[in-house]
């Protein structure tokens, strides 16, 4: 049995900015390993993929594209923007859904373009991809949602947005049964990637 | 002897040449003229059209430019059959580019992904190169308007004004006489394409069946891809043979007075 939907995966977009939060749990079976995995993972200079799912198929995937997006910019000279990447991406994924070996991955990405700012795409394991201004993976989605639509805004700041997902990821330690008690968070902007601290139960 | 070295394309001769090569350019110098010109508000390319037969069916509205796709257009000159698989290669491979990533590929990758295919004929065994030099006019967001040109060796480079096929040199050496570096625009450059062309076809008169021409500009962050008619190159060869009288008029008058 699968695990994906009891990790979680969080994402919002801004004017500004766009900021991704995943779990950092490991778990096989009933059984928790690990608390402070990395699931997201930097792709360029201002892109990000947040991955969750079988914990080989993530690791494995995130590379898989990470390193081609990677082979674009020496090849060409020039990076790819988020729209392309996103492309790319749902098309490796589509692919290799309708082969022997898929990947069972659901992603959030979120990038930065010089001409459009930033963006934030949503992609599930059946390789549909949306570009949306907020979005969330797993069980910790169903509790998050509601939290994003009332208080997300275009225009809030880095801050308003991470008190919006520090409210999400309140709510998944309160209602819901899986454990979760990490959540690492990160942000594009214009700059570039930077990490924020983590989010966790013990805290406030 | 020389011939021992003729037959196989893969084959250097002893002064480290490789003729089946250089006799494909040879047949591109004899094939109609094609040129391109960048201007500061967008692009054009113009070519000679050879098959000028009143009994031809009008099927084929232009003969040598190309449109391959919402971003680039490409004018040939060689072998008319060998151009027909490039271009359609070309298109191939744009497609596939937009397939993957889901927007226009890049015009330098376009050019770079079919000269691969280019060298690749002046390498592997028992096969001819392409007889065929292409010129490239695009848009894209990284560089703006290009224009690239590319022959039978599998090399090719970005310009500001060529020409290729018949007497291509002395269009060139023209084109770099007349080109303003900075600050032409696309009319200038239509007015500098006509006069180019006249000359380099060595016609008494230009005539619009003989020329075709097309435009590349941006418009509302769309690329607009333009074949003029058959009026519009007529009112630019009337311009042209306008502004020469009124020249070949200002040199005569201090003479007489």
């Amino acid at each position: 049995m699968s695990n994906i939907n009891l990790q979680c995966l969080l994402g919002i977009q801004c004017n500004d900015f766009v900021m991704i939060a995943a779990d950092q749990s490991n778990s096989h079976s009933i059984m928790v390993m690990k608390d402070d995995e990395e699931k997201i993972y930097k792709i360029s200079d201002r892109l990000v993929m947040g991955v969750i799912g079988d914990s080989g198929d993530t690791t494995q995937f995130a590379e898989y594209i990470a390193k081609n997006i990677q082979l674009y910019k020496m090849r060409n000279g020039y990076e790819l923007g988020p729209t392309a990447a996103a492309n790319f991406t749902r098309r490796n994924l589509a692919e290799y859904l309708r082969s022997s070996t898929p990947y069972f991955v659901n992603l959030l990405m979120g990038g930065y373009d010089k001409e459009n700012g930033p963006e934030l795409y949503f992609m599930d394991y059946l390789a549909s991809s949306v570009k949306v201004p907020f979005a969330a993976h797993g069980f910790g989605g169903y509790l998050s949602l509601s939290i994003m639509d009332r208080y997300h805004k275009k225009d809030a700041t880095e801050d308003e947005a991470y008190e919006i997902l520090q409210m999400c990821v309140k709510e998944v330690h309160k209602r819901l049964f899986v454990s979760l008690p990490n959540f690492q968070v990160t942000v594009v902007n214009s700059d570039g990637i930077k990490v924020l601290p983590v989010i966790s139960s013990g805290a406030k | 002897m020389a011939r021992r070295y003729d037959t196989r394309t893969t084959i250097f001769s002893p002064e480290g040449r490789l003729y089946q090569v250089e006799y494909a350019m040879e047949a591109i110098s004899h094939a109609g003229t094609s040129l391109g010109i960048l201007a500061t508000d967008g692009i054009l390319l113009a070519a000679e059209r050879r098959n000028t037969n009143k009994l031809l069916d009008e099927v084929f509205f232009s003969e040598k430019i190309y449109k391959l796709n919402d971003d680039m257009v490409c004018s040939v000159a060689g072998i008319t059959s060998d151009a027909n698989v490039l271009t359609n290669e070309l298109r191939l491979i744009a497609q596939r580019y937009l397939l993957q990533y889901g927007e226009s590929i890049p015009c330098e990758q376009l050019v770079s992904w079919l000269c691969d295919v280019k060298q690749a004929y002046t390498q592997y065994g028992g096969k001819r190169p392409f007889g065929v030099s292409i010129l490239y006019m695009g848009w894209d967001k990284h560089y703006g308007y290009q224009l690239y040109q590319s022959d039978p060796s599998g090399n090719y480079g970005g310009w500001k004004a060529t020409c290729i096929g018949n007497n291509s040199a002395a269009a060139v050496s023209s084109l770099k006489q007349e080109y303003k570096e900075n600050g032409t625009t696309l009319a200038e450059a239509q007015a500098l394409a006509i006069k180019v062309l006249s000359k380099t076809l060595d016609m008494t008169k230009l005539t619009p069946e003989k020329v075709e021409m097309a435009t590349l500009t941006r418009k509302d962050n769309k690329t607009i891809i333009r074949i003029l008619t058959s009026n519009e190159v007529e009112k630019l060869i009337a311009d042209f043979e306008k502004s020469e009288a009124e020249a070949e008029a200002a040199k005569k008058q201090p003479a007489k007075s």
